[in-house]
């Protein structure tokens, strides 16, 4: 009997992965790493494969390690797997050969994503798939969750027999995290497509000292040639023997594929050809239009390599007069992209064959569509098919967007849905926090495993990590669901912040007379004058029924804080009807038990309480049948924005981004920065306000706002003349200026409410010591107030980099102005406030080159970055390649701007005459502080105003460079991912170069940005994706590596331990003319912590030994010093003492408290042996130094 | 010479019993605290807190950032099975059963009458000897009333009375208008036993930091008049066996306990400050105080100095209450002699 489950296509390719091999290899990358995270649970958890063993995960540094570790199993007769996608494929490639060269049984399990171009992107389309034809690995493209499933195994059991490697393809988000009902396989299909004489086979190709060969010659030009021609054979097989493995598939299953599927009008006229998830949305398409009596046709292809010529055309029906072929991805400068190439080249050489059974040529068009997970919709498909009509129709066109630059774009009616009537569909607007999304994951599996609707759920994110919004899209109904693309009409609309109204159209995707449910603080009597003027007209327009909840208060009263999920959730329910009111509370509840109670019974009791008092409070919303309201939507951004911002960048904050038209965007990927300061997200539901007179004006939480909300000035009593009612100040306490006035002041509307900064402050009122000098308070009641503050304190002149103060510690640093602000990082991050410091200290003069990972996302991902400018125009140049190659990337930039610097220079000399004095002084000019280095500045400007004027080439030169001669800071950073893995040997490189760049790592010691897998970084003990019952190895000592070169200089940092430290590290590392390496400890949501005591962990991080603080510098020794300085006392604390605070120790003494306590406790010596080993470094005398 | 007692119908060898503290922790600790000479331990508490908090807390971490970013929609791996720490110790009951020969009584402490109450049933069913019920409150809310708490505490006893069939003892503070009529209604609730009494955590201030402290103090001998003086009063009066824990630190103490009507006299602080050893050292003073005195057993005075069978029964009660003031102004060194 058939078995069916709702699961994403990630564990559904997993399942049958984990089942089908013995070894695996795997590194993170989105959207595939949930393959690799399902693989290792499961053997982490003891299940096993088809052969009852389990199989072996090994994490490795990079894909090319996974790649090599999967050839080398291959070689040695394992069954082995991989999952990966995008530039992790990329990384694979040479191996890829090799593997298909040596003809290698394997599968690797690709969730199809972008390649970073003119921008990274992790959404899904073929880009990368397409750059691995040449390796020879056949591939195999599964549209749906079902075939993704089917297709895991069919690929394995068609590598065994034809020997050639397979790349199992499914596309990136839209099918590998698609939440589907499927039929599941069960062992007895997967045992009898797996041939075990064939898995014998392979594994006696394996080498073994036992019948020793060698594999992997080098070849000379007499045979390389014809070796590489020996596999053809091979290769010729391969789509008979995949016919043969879909044949049996089918016998035991009842579902039937071909290598190319064709579904439509037997004599259509019109045919699309395509692969992947889009061929869903086309087949649904072709289907409606079949009902209309359209001669219409869809060529689904299976198996795209080896491409087979006689079965593509017997697929095509003998009537078909035009081919359009759409490919997802896009191949710059050729002459079509991929598959319509192949299409190109199968007609040409099959027309004229035995396989065609049409005489005339068709038509062929090709067009990309679908990019970086663009919507592919049916009204899409209609306009292309439309377009099909045309005697001459548009070849090498885009579908889906506008270009208004060569116009390839083809026109279609947006409005078109054809989405059956049988099919329900739920939109839901939800908040991160909010667990709605959880809750409708729940919803999808009750109704995909509960009752006999088919269930298909797809969710969409924030690219911001704190106050992130995620929009649910449910669909059920009684056949497989084929809409591979976002809900256009909802029959249920949720809208669970009610924020949310005065910032989105929520109700665009409302359809005629749906159900919408509001959570809102107001009543039902209320509610209606509350909403803005424009939701009210959708709700008319529409004629939607208003339901409202006050979710919040009743999850505040059971105890459950924001997360009022199940309540929304039992709502849901109650007004779709879907299940009978009391069997959809029965399995709501049963859901809650299955999902919640290994976490405990107060977890279940709570949520219990949810579901039981939910319906008490629904209320269905009488209102009048004309509009009130006059609450308008507030613009996106402000009217002062720059143009720019005004149209591009507020229509993607405003989720209107598709509508933007090619002319619109930036051709080569540059964007201004300072744009987070145009996106006032009012996130934060509390925020802090400053207590002048508890204030000792220390700058501490200046220094930890991790979103640069908290800003301090000193200016002189005259500057705050015009100051608005109730902004507040108080007299400097700084030496020598006494006479001005210091200020203190919080970006309400860019404040996550995090806390860190009343949690460091130190200052308590001596009345009532609960409070501090800077206390959380309702927003809010400050908004509008806040706001007028913020634009006056903006306008106060920033304090003076160059007179006078040096910036050297937390004190005076506080009033430098940040340049890195607002970002979208978690409320609370641990590693903004590093960033944000490096801003204000060189931001000025500073390049970055910023790996991939946490810091590149709320750094630079659209539609707002955070890095900014200063009142000058100058602020930190910012760039992104790769994940791997940073440091290298970032010693590029070093080596430009050093040629640069020696070429000016050189310029200058030459001319000496024509400059005067000005050569000396820029060619002898020390800049070692602000001051200097403006001085350098002024020069320069007289410089350039001398040059500005003249024709000749040095001169123009000269110009062109004129601003190297002011210093230059080149900052490579990242997260421990990149510089303890992926990034090692270029970081291990680049530092050793010796060349003056400066590395900051941020150690969260996690690979956070993909979701918390362990890197080198980790912890012992800790548990982490990949490392699910604990990290069984120490942490790299990276920076101890680091300071064996003797001339790097190293800072091991933390922050919220010693900040003084920081500082300083900080300004030594960019003062030493050399390579420098800051770690800096960064507190992270996967260290499952409360991130308000983020900088408390840190110090009991180092008061427990586990994070010395130290500093080496090489520069000491050549004083005849020790470089070695070692910043933290002996330990006081234990590490449990620091480290059960934290859910990623914790969580293991509550899985498997014998392991836990054993590892902590090798951890512990650790960290006892280590602090010993600095100790003795410390203590080292200058001579052993140098001897 | 007998040093039998018996303390809810359990038969032990002698009235030195391990009270609720840290060396329970751990099957070692238990272990140890029999080598050391207990007769019997109580077990260190499991908190109705720690029962409804530490899922509630794995709960909120591993929710906590999840399904808000396309990259990282969450940042742990679930096992398939967590052991809370409320289910350790149950596991704890049950493989100390296994390990030792004394009886094992593990201890609750909670409030309310929500879920945590089912883990009685829980700790019966891991080989329990008795229960344990700590009802610790301090109540902060003015507009509770006395007779709402105590209400609380009897309703809470009745769900556990019912809930198992092991004995059942009450540990209580001293802080009642009527302590003698509470614990006539504890028996009357069914409770086998009165342990007296918890005592009252009293945090500190820290002037430097101006931070409040938990600072938990050992109690000294000193500490034992309170339930010396409750014992002595309500033995034979209220049909339940009394343990005196608070302040019982050599033989002397044990022996006013029993003399007072204790049963069986409970030890953490004394243990913890100077070894498990102790238990037998004093165990060994008590013997050679008995034989000193021609004792032949405990039972022979255990309630013998209780105001029923004290020559000046009003030396428990008011007058005497003068006398003690006036004893300490007579006092010339300031020194309470008493």
């Amino acid at each position: 009997m058939s078995q069916f489950v709702t699961q994403d296509g990630n564990e559904v390719v997993a399942r049958v992965a984990h089942k089908l091999n013995e070894v695996i290899a795997i590194y993170p990358i989105t959207p595939s790493s949930p393959m690799g995270e399902f693989a290792d649970m499961w053997t982490a958890r003891g299940e096993k494969n088809l052969w009852g063993t389990v199989p072996l995960i090994q994490e490795m540094q990079a894909e090319g390690g996974a790649a090599g570790a999967v050839h080398g199993a291959l070689q040695t007769g394992a069954l082995t797997t991989t999952f990966t996608a995008s530039q992790g494929l990329l990384l694979m490639l040479p191996n890829m050969y090799k593997i298909a060269g040596e003809l290698t049984s394997t599968v690797f399990h690709i969730a199809a994503r972008s390649i970073a171009a003119q921008g990274l992107s992790i959404f899904g389309d073929h880009s990368d798939v397409m750059a691995t034809r040449s390796t020879g690995f056949a591939m195999l493209f599964a549209n749906s969750v079902q075939e993704a499933h089917d297709f895991a195994l069919i690929a394995q059991a068609a590598t065994l027999e034809a020997r050639v490697p397979f790349l199992h393809i499914m596309d990136g988000f839209r099918t590998s995290h698609e939440v589907s009902k499927i039929e599941i396989l069960p062992d007895e299909v997967l045992r009898a497509l797996i041939d075990d004489e064939a898995v014998r086979a392979h594994r006696a190709r394996g080498l073994s000292p036992d019948h020793p060969v060698m594999r992997g010659t080098a070849q000379n030009p007499d045979v390389y040639f014809q070796a590489r021609e020996t596999v053809n054979p091979y290769y010729v097989a391969v789509p008979g023997l995949v016919q043969e493995a879909f044949d049996k598939f089918a016998a035991h299953t009842g579902r039937q594929y071909q290598l190319f599927d064709y579904v439509g009008a037997p004599d259509a006229e019109r045919v699309i050809v395509m692969m992947g998830s889009g061929a869903e949305a086309a087949e649904e398409t072709v289907n409606h239009l079949l009902n209309q009596g359209e001669k219409v046709g869809l060529v689904k292809v299976r198996l795209y390599r080896p491409f087979s010529v006689a079965h593509f055309f017997k697929a095509l029906p003998a009537s078909v007069k035009t081919v359009a072929v759409l490919d997802r991805t896009k191949e710059p400068g050729s002459a079509g992209e991929p598959l319509y190439q192949d299409v190109i080249t199968a007609l040409s050489e099959g027309i004229a064959t035995e396989d065609a059974h049409f005489d005339t040529m068709p038509k062929v068009v090709g067009g990309r569509y679908g990019l970086s997970s663009k919507e592919f919709t049916p009204a899409m498909v209609m306009g292309l098919f439309d377009e099909l009509k045309n005697p001459h129709p548009k070849n090498h066109f885009t579908l889906g967007i506008q270009d208004d630059v060569l116009n390839t774009s083809l026109e279609y009616d947006a409005s078109i849905n054809i989405e059956p009537a049988e099919v329900k569909r739920a939109v839901f607007w939800g908040l991160g926090s909010d667990g709605t999304v959880g809750a409708n994951k729940n919803s999808i599996k009750i109704i995909g495993e509960e009752t006999d609707f088919y269930a298909q759920g797809y969710f969409v994110y924030d690219s911001k990590k704190s106050g992130a919004r995620t929009i649910s899209h449910l669909r059920f109904g009684p056949k497989p669901i084929q809409s591979t693309y976002l809900i256009g009409k909802a029959n249920f609309v949720a809208v669970h912040q009610f924020g949310f109204l005065e910032r989105y159209d929520v109700l665009e995707s409302a359809g005629q007379g749906a159900t919408f449910l509001l959570n809102s603080p107001y009543g039902p009597d209320e509610v209606w004058d509350k909403l803005p003027r424009v939701i009210q007209k959708g709700i008319l327009d529409k004629g939607l029924e208003l339901y409202t909840i006050n979710a919040y208060e009743v999850a505040r009263e059971i105890g459950l804080g924001n997360r009022f999920n199940t309540i929304m959730q039992t709502c849901f329910f109650a007004l779709s009807g879907v299940l009978p009111k009391e069997e959809a509370i029965e399995k709501i509840k049963s859901y809650i038990k299955k999902t919640y109670g290994k976490r405990g019974e107060a977890v279940v009791r709570m949520n219990f309480a949810a579901v039981d008092s939910a319906l008490e409070h629904l209320y269905r919303v009488e209102h009048p049948a004309e509009l009130t309201s006059s609450i308008e939507q507030p613009p996106v951004v402000p009217a002062a924005a720059p143009d720019f911002v005004q149209t591009v960048t507020a229509s993607m904050i405003a989720g209107h981004g598709d509508a933007l038209s090619v002319s619109q965007l930036p051709v080569d990927g540059t964007y201004p920065t300072g744009t987070t300061q145009w996106e006032k997200r009012n996130i934060a539901q509390e925020v802090p306000l400053w207590d002048p007179e508890v204030c000792i004006q220390c700058g501490k939480c200046v220094l930890v706002c991790p979103h640069s909300v908290i800003r301090a000035k000193v200016a002189p009593e005259e500057a705050y003349a015009d100051a608005p009612e109730g902004f507040q100040t108080a007299k400097a306490m700084w030496k020598g200026l006494e006479e001005q006035q210091y200020t203190l002041q919080v970006a309400v509307e860019d404040c996550t409410g995090c806390s860190l900064c009343v949690e460091v402050c130190p200052a308590k009122n001596k009345s009532q010591v609960g409070r501090k000098a800077i206390n959380m308070v309702e927003q809010l009641p400050l908004r509008e107030e806040g706001r007028k503050h913020w634009d006056f304190f903006l306008d106060i002149p920033d304090f003076p980099r160059h007179d006078g103060l040096a910036f050297n510690n937390v004190k005076n640093a506080q009033l430098l102005l940040p340049l890195f602000e607002f970002s979208g990082a978690c409320a609370g991050c641990g590693e903004t406030p590093y960033l944000k410091l490096l801003s204000q200290l060189f931001g000025d003069r500073a390049i970055i080159a910023n790996a991939t990972g946490c810091s590149s996302i709320y750094g630079g991902n659209l539609p707002t970055t955070p890095w900014a400018k200063n009142a000058q125009g100058r602020g930190p140049a910012w760039s992104n390649s790769l994940f791997e190659d940073n440091a290298e990337f970032g010693l590029g930039m070093r080596l430009t701007l050093d040629k640069q610097q020696v070429y000016a220079r050189e310029l200058v000399e030459s001319m000496r005459k024509e400059l005067g004095s000005l050569a000396d002084d820029i060619l002898n000019a020390v800049q070692d502080n602000e001051g200097e280095i403006d001085a350098q500045r002024q020069r320069v400007d007289s410089l350039k105003a001398l040059l500005q004027d003249s024709k000749e080439a040095r001169a123009k030169d000269l110009l062109s460079l004129a601003d190297i001669l002011v210093k230059k800071s080149v900052w490579i950073v990242g997260g421990d991912g990149w510089a303890y893995d992926i990034g090692y040997g270029g970081l291990d490189h680049v530092l050793a170069s010796g060349r003056n760049v400066n590395v900051l790592v941020l150690d969260t010691e996690v690979y956070s940005n993909t979701g918390g897998q362990s890197s080198k970084a980790t912890a012992l003990g800790a548990v982490a994706k990949f490392a699910a019952g604990g990290k069984a190895t120490p942490k790299k000592d990276l920076g101890l590596m680091a300071t064996q070169y003797g001339y790097i200089y190293v800072a091991q940092i933390a922050m919220g331990a010693n900040d003084a430290q920081t500082v300083k590290a900080f300004l030594e590392a960019e003062s030493y003319d050399g390579p420098s390496l800051i770690i800096a400890y960064s507190h992270c949501i996967a260290h499952g912590i409360d991130m308000a005591k983020g900088l408390e962990q840190q110090k009991l991080a180092s008061q427990s030994g586990y994070w010395p603080l130290y500093r080496f510098d090489p520069r000491l020794k050549d004083a005849g010093k020790n470089p070695f300085q070692l910043d933290s006392r002996a330990p006081k604390l234990t590490f449990k003492d620091y480290a059960l605070n934290e859910t990623r120790y914790r969580m293991l003494f509550q899985s498997n408290p014998k392991e836990a306590e054993s590892l902590l406790n090798h951890a512990q010596e650790l960290v006892t042996e280590r602090w010993h080993r600095y100790e003795e470094l410390a203590s080292t005398k200058p001579e052993e130094v140098t001897s | 010479m007998s040093l039998k007692t018996s303390y809810l119908g359990l038969e032990l060898e002698h009235p030195l019993v391990a009270s609720a503290s840290p060396l329970s922790y751990s099957l070692e600790g238990i272990r140890q605290l029999e080598d050391g000479g207990a007769s019997a331990v109580v077990m260190h508490s499991l908190f109705e807190e720690q029962i409804e908090q530490e899922g509630k807390v794995l709960d909120h971490f591993l929710h906590y950032g999840t399904f808000s970013h396309f990259e990282a929609l969450d940042y742990f791996p679930e096992p398939e099975q967590f052991n809370l720490g409320s289910e350790d110790y149950v596991e704890l009951v049950r493989s100390a059963k296994a390990a030792v020969d004394i009886p094992v009584i593990p201890s609750l402490n909670g409030i309310t009458d929500h879920g945590w109450l089912r883990y009685a049933k829980y700790l019966e069913d891991a080989g329990a000897d008795a229960l344990e019920l700590n009802l610790y409150h301090l109540v902060t809310d003015p507009e509770l009333s006395a007779t709402e708490i105590e209400e609380r505490y009897l309703h809470i006893l009745g769900s556990v009375r019912e809930s198992i069939k092991i004995p059942v003892a009450v540990k209580v503070g001293p802080y009642f208008s009527s302590f003698a009529h509470m614990a006539k209604l504890f028996a009357k609730q069914g409770a086998n036993g009165l342990v007296l009494f918890n005592r009252f955590y009293q945090p500190d201030f820290d002037l430097e930091t101006l931070d409040v402290k938990a600072n938990l103090v050992l109690s000294n001998s000193h500490d034992l008049r309170l339930p010396l003086t409750w014992i002595a009063i309500l033995y034979g009066r209220v049909p339940v066996d009394f343990a005196l824990t608070s302040g019982v630190h050599s033989h002397f103490d044990v022996l006013k306990g029993l003399m007072a009507g204790a049963s069986v006299t409970m030890m953490a602080s004394e243990p913890l400050r100077n070894g498990v050893a102790r238990f037998r050292e004093i165990q060994d003073a008590l013997i050679q105080w008995m034989d000193d005195h021609d004792y032949d057993s405990v039972t022979q005075m255990k309630g013998s100095m209780s105001q029923l069978n004290v020559a000046n029964p009003e030396a428990f009660e008011r007058a005497n209450y003068m006398k003690v003031l006036q004893s300490w102004r007579q006092d010339p060194t300031g020194v309470l002699s008493r």
